[in-house]
């Protein structure tokens, strides 16, 4: 599996180049949302997940619903780099007849789940989880939230649901970046105390650095299915990480990089290029 | 109807190892014997639809032998949890049946919020779903049967219970899911008037017919449980061939999106096909409490109402 030969930093940073090259492409937006989520896709992919590319529906894989759809561009990255589909299919992405949408796309390989609206992704990864178990198969469902979706009520009706269910296949990470569409979490729609709104709905919550990479991965190799509990794991993220001038700012939520950008945000990868892990 | 539907369910599930019932923290009283027989492929959601519809994906997508079952009341089932029907559900594909109880003015006292009289409409737009509303409780184990064959999502909207039983007999699981069932009737050669009734109007449109022939006019009566795919050939065929003067869609749903809509769709291509006439609600039934009879007279769809309605539609086509 050409992942497993891939170090977590060394997909971290092909997944940005190729992100940021495809958004730039398709004069797409979110940019600053898929950074964020990508180093938690690099070590999921790189050193956690179980799955073949070349059987995307392999009965035993592990099941990912990236829940936050509109970071579509770093999924499809990384179903690329890690073999699900050739990485020549990224230069469609938001084409006329691609199967590559703006937001995560139904019938590309790897992709478990479309999703795109908010708040759908914990309820399916829980369907996904329950029946797993009913199976009696050792899958593990993983379903990466967005914080803005955590105002939407389904995701605690899943929540509640999870826990009643004793759910502990279910691993649930929320790429905590803390800024929404408007603004910064805190101020449209606060969502602290946080972990412990997990807590108090039954869940094993961890907070971690969501870039830090040996974290991330001690984080998901403690995992401990028979806990009787669904864990989530509460990765304390940047908006835009990696490219100096895009960290942190909501605007990179809606503006593509244009040439010059493109060519300077490229460079600083070159240049920030430190292994994590 | 409701009985009907658990009853068949509990003998498909028999068969079918992999069949689900979830619900919506609705049916006490009804769902029990299927949580006791099959507790591993029972799940109460909670009063949480969206959750529900979006776990019931999950289910489905997770093993592609699986089939979910989702039972509520009217609107919560389906207007609460929409988003999740047409994305995770109808867009995947999924082997998804959404099963509504109190379907039409069936919970009439309840008052509005319990009024599924749009949810026809809007359920037809969204694609691969087949939309059933059985007129008995035979046709409802029918419906019940044919939609476990089918593997991609489909909405049946019931009754409650006690309705009666409309067809003579048990009808035949193999009769095809296009095949609308034409009653028996009491006309020989002359047609009248065609009454294309679907879901629960189907016996006031059988009280109607009785009326019509006891003052010597002559009515087909044709439940039409299929709303989506519509059975449009098959309703073209009888419409040609039975040559009737006039056509009455009942349908306990606003005039918009449903039977009336579907059939005027179907025949507006075909020339010179007669007058179709809505017997569907009217807009004054809204924030009405009351009986489904009650509710019903309101709008017209009494069987005297619908008779007088036929008379004055004959009346017109001699005059035109």
């Amino acid at each position: 599996m050409t992942a497993r030969t891939l170090s977590p930093s060394e997909l971290a940073r092909d997944i940005r180049r190729q992100t940021l090259t495809t958004i730039h492409r398709a004069k797409a937006s979110h940019v600053g949302s898929c950074l964020s989520m990508v180093d938690i896709l690099a070590v999921l992919y790189a050193r956690v997940l179980h799955f073949r590319p070349e059987q995307p529906d392999w009965p035993e894989r592990d099941r990912v619903i990236v829940s936050k759809g509109h970071a579509a561009a770093a999924l499809y990255a990384t179903l690329a780099l890690v073999g699900f589909f050739p990485e020549s299919w990224l230069s469609t992405y938001c084409q006329d007849g691609s199967r590559l949408g703006g937001h995560v796309s139904y019938g590309v390989p790897g992709v478990e789940a479309a999703t795109g609206a908010l708040g759908h992704g914990l309820s399916i990864a829980t369907g996904l989880s329950l029946a797993l178990k009913r199976d009696n198969s050792h899958a593990r469902s993983f379903v990466i939230l967005s914080d803005g979706e955590c105002d939407e009520g389904a995701t605690w009706e899943a929540a509640l649901f999870a826990s009643h269910h004793r759910l502990d296949n279910l691993i649930a990470i929320v790429d905590y970046n803390k800024i929404q569409s408007f603004g910064r979490v805190e101020d449209v729609m606060a969502l602290e105390p946080f972990a412990d709104k997990w807590r108090a709905f039954g869940w094993h919550a961890q907070e971690v650095d969501g870039h830090d990479h040996a974290s991330l991965l001690g984080v998901f190799e403690a995992l401990a299915v028979g806990s009787q509990k669904p864990t989530v794991i509460i990765a304390h993220t940047i908006k835009g990480k990696g490219v100096p001038f895009m960290e942190d700012d909501n605007l990179w939520h809606y503006k593509p990089p244009n040439d010059e950008q493109l060519t300077l945000a490229l460079r600083f990868l070159d240049h920030l290029e430190k292994p994590h892990a | 109807m409701r009985n009907a539907f658990v009853k068949t369910l509990l003998t498909l599930a028999q068969h079918h190892p992999n069949l689900w019932l979830m619900t919506g923290d609705l049916g006490f009283g009804v769902l029990e014997p299927f949580a006791e027989r099959y507790p591993d492929r029972y799940i109460n959601a909670g009063v949480a639809e969206q959750n529900m519809l979006g776990v019931a994906a999950g289910l489905a997508l997770a093993n592609p032998q699986n089939q979910i079952f989702t039972y509520s009341i009217g609107n919560f089932g389906t207007l609460r949890c929409l988003e999740q029907i047409r994305n995770d559900v109808c867009y995947h594909n999924l082997n998804i049946k959404i099963v509504a109880v109190g379907g039409g003015l069936a919970y009439g006292s309840h008052g509005y919020t319990h009024h599924a009289v749009e949810e026809l409409a809007i359920l037809r737009t969204l694609p691969s779903m087949t939309v059933m509303a059985p007129g008995d409780p035979l046709e409802t184990d029918w419906a019940v049967r044919q939609l476990a064959l089918i593997s991609g999502p489909a909405y049946l909207r019931l009754g409650k219970a006690g309705e009666p039983q409309i067809h003579a007999q048990p009808i035949d699981p193999t009769h095809p899911l296009s095949e609308p069932f034409v009653l028996p009737s009491s006309h020989q050669g002359r047609l009248d008037v065609m009454l294309l009734s679907t879901g629960g109007m189907l016996e006031v449109a059988v009280s109607a017919a009785d009326r019509l022939a006891l003052q010597g006019v002559f009515a087909q009566v044709v439940s039409v449980p299929l709303l989506k795919p519509f059975p449009a050939q098959a309703i073209r065929s009888l419409i040609s061939n039975t040559k009737t003067q006039v056509i009455v869609t009942l349908e306990e749903h606003v005039p918009e999106g449903g039977l009336h809509s579907v059939v005027c769709q179907t025949l507006a291509s075909s020339p010179n096909h007669p007058p179709v006439v809505a017997a569907a609600l009217m807009p004054e039934v809204v924030g009405k409490i009351g009986s489904q009879a009650y509710l019903r007279s309101l709008s017209g769809l009494s069987p005297e109402a619908v008779a007088a309605s036929v008379f004055q539609q004959l009346a017109m086509c001699v005059k035109g």
